[in-house]
């Protein structure tokens, strides 16, 4: 009995430590699509397809062309983030005058071409990098390097955003745009130019979690259906556009998905992070961090 | 000269009712009748969504009508006479569940749409979880009955089905009439354009928007019970999920959402054009019916928001195309 203990506590333990890598890489993706909300005031549907398309990239930059995996991550950035460019300048900005629930349906139209088009160019074929990165031996507990590349890279991801948010003039005309949409164009800033930059920096997000995410998982077609709404439900949970509520809630989220994995099915754990979800809505419908009114 | 709409109603549906006695091509049956189930269920998506609360759970409630209803059958042999009204009663809970909140709290637009979108990716995350009795992503069959055709609800004559399909399809076309005429449909435009405003005029804000969810959520849960025992098979991507929500939302966007037959145009033009490019298209290329699907949907998003027909509608009646009814939610 007590041995059997020490080994739940061994496991217990892992999960912890396998949720906050998880949580790193979750609130990267949330990250890109908060920005663009606060920003823009859209919902990206496909943002998952987006970091779809920049996986397929990867692997065929790597696999295809030979190119070093390290030498490929910027290609892979940048062609995601032109992508988010021209997603917001051929599909956002006709329909930014309409009702917003246009620009919702827009996307997840996009959704559908991307995937498609995923099916049609690539294949449904799993395909992986064939990088197989060595796994960690600690105190009897097991991390794959691929998991710990993934969050120390989010992290600087984050750190990088967060700087050129607070420390160059772009970013600062950002947030400003966050704050008030009318005033800014009166204060002398191209606000379609702003527009377009937030796109290509949400992007390219997209394009680093993208990155990561393929030294983990398989890519196929449908792949961003598996963390998509999970995405969403974390922006949700902490608050549309609220960058430090998205980033805790990722960390909950990523938390209870790892610990309901480990008692069993991982389909459990997304199951519970759901009904977690739900009622947080009822105690905290404004996000996880939101003042009560 | 056109026919005046009071003689239009009575003669189309004898027309259709007529139709499968005179004209017996199972395939062109196969695709009217899986047109009237989708159009029942894109229309009870509009019933909401024409009224600014743009739900992507409906692929939710669907996969709940469907598999409660299958499972019953299955595991405990209960008709579906008994299981389509208790899969009913589980999807009108689970609206309750999570629209109550949302409108407790005020969540709308937006934040309506995802949090809604979590329940579609809730309900086909637990069909997928619990594999062991639901068959999980590889789908689900009902037992073919060995008894009798009418207790287990499963014909093997077309005919029948496209009489149940047009009945069902019919009375969601009352609903919508009905709640069109009804106070509650005042209540609810009052509502999608000023909350605040509508609540000082007194209007109860949550049990208005609480009531048509529940309606809408109990037709779209019949539209997915009814769909499993014709196809006679469902699996967790036919029935439930974001993408069986998107479809809904598509279609009714791109039929027209203001309209009452809006939805069944959407239906039309979307399973006809969907069954066009897979026969064009062949098996050799998957995914490029969809991906052609994608694009037109897009386009008409920016181009035509109103939808085919109520584009259409307003042209008779001299307004401008490009003028959106949508208003923004507060």
């Amino acid at each position: 009995m007590e041995s059997f203990l020490e080994i739940f506590d061994i496991y217990l333990l892992e999960a912890v430590v396998n949720g906050i890598l998880l949580g790193g890489l979750l609130a990267l993706l949330a990250l890109g699509l908060n920005l663009i909300f606060g920003v823009i005031d859209v919902t990206w549907i496909c943002y998952a397809e987006l970091v779809m398309i920049g996986m397929y990239g990867m692997y065929f930059l790597v696999q295809y062309y030979g190119i070093s995996y390290f030498l490929a991550a910027p290609v892979a950035i940048a062609l995601v983030a032109i992508l988010g460019a021209l997603l917001h300048f051929l599909v956002i900005a006709p329909l930014l005058s309409g009702p917003p629930i246009n620009q919702l349906l827009a996307t997840g139209g996009v959704l559908f071409v991307l995937q498609s088009f995923a099916t049609v160019a690539f294949g449904i074929d799993f395909r992986n990098l064939g990088i197989r990165l060595p796994v960690l031996a600690f105190a009897e507990m097991h991390f794959s390097y691929a998991r710990l590349l993934a969050f120390g890279a989010a992290l600087i991801g984050m750190v990088v955003v967060y700087l050129f948010m607070t420390r160059t003039y772009t970013g600062t005309a950002i947030r400003a745009i966050a704050q008030d949409r009318q005033i800014m164009a009166l204060m002398g800033v191209d606000t379609k130019k702003i527009y377009l930059i937030t796109s290509a920096v949400g992007g390219a997000l997209a394009g680093l979690a993208a990155c990561l995410l393929v030294l983990q998982y398989d890519v196929h077609p449908f792949v961003g259906l598996s963390f998509g709404p999970i995405t969403f439900l974390i922006c949700v949970l902490g608050g549309l556009g609220n960058f430090v509520g998205g980033f805790v809630a990722a960390f909950v989220f990523a938390e209870i998905i790892s610990l309901g994995g480990l008692f069993s099915d991982l389909e459990w754990g997304y199951v519970l992070a759901f009904v977690f979800f739900i009622i947080m809505m009822f105690v905290r419908p404004g996000g996880l961090l939101a003042r009560r009114q | 000269m056109i026919m005046s709409p009071r003689y239009a109603w009575p003669i189309g549906v004898a027309l259709l009712i007529a139709l499968p006695f005179v004209y017996r091509d199972p395939y062109h049956l196969h695709i009217l009748i899986l047109i009237l189930i989708w159009s029942f269920a894109y229309t009870s998506w509009s019933m909401m969504g024409r009224f600014g609360l743009v739900s992507l759970g409906h692929g939710g409630f669907m996969g709940v009508g469907a598999y409660v209803t299958a499972l019953l059958w299955n595991h405990l042999g209960l008709s579906p006479w008994i299981g389509i009204p208790i899969a009913l009663l589980c999807a009108g809970t689970l609206a309750l569940l999570v629209a109550y909140p949302c409108f407790r709290f005020r969540i709308t637009g937006h934040y309506f749409a995802l949090v809604t979108l979590a329940l579609s990716g809730i309900v086909l995350q637990v069909i997928t979880a619990t594999r062991d009795w639901t068959g999980g992503s590889l789908g689900y069959t009902p037992e073919r009955t060995k008894g009798s055709h009418i207790v287990a609800l499963q014909f093997d004559d077309k005919t029948v089905w496209y009489l149940i399909a047009l009945a069902v399809w019919l009375a969601g076309l009352l609903i919508w009439h009905l709640i069109d005429r009804s106070m509650a449909r005042y209540a609810m435009e009052a509502i999608s354009e000023d909350e605040d405003a509508a609540a000082a005029a007194g209007v109860n804000v949550t049990f208005e928007k609480l009531r048509i969810t529940v309606i809408s959520a109990l037709m779209t849960a019949l539209a997915g019970a009814l769909y499993c025992q014709y196809q006679m098979f469902i699996s967790p991507d036919t029935v439930s999920g974001i993408a069986v929500s998107l479809q809904m939302v598509f279609a009714v966007v791109v039929g027209g959402i203001y309209v009452a037959l809006g939805p069944t145009v959407g239906a039309i033009i979307t399973l006809l054009l969907a069954e066009f490019l897979r026969i064009f298209f062949g098996t050799k290329a998957v995914g490029y019916d969809n991906l052609v699907y994608g694009v037109l949907l897009v386009l008409f998003i920016i181009f035509l928001p109103k939808g085919i027909l109520g584009s259409i509608l307003d042209r008779l009646k001299g307004v401008p195309v490009r003028q959106t009814v949508a208003k923004k939610p507060a």
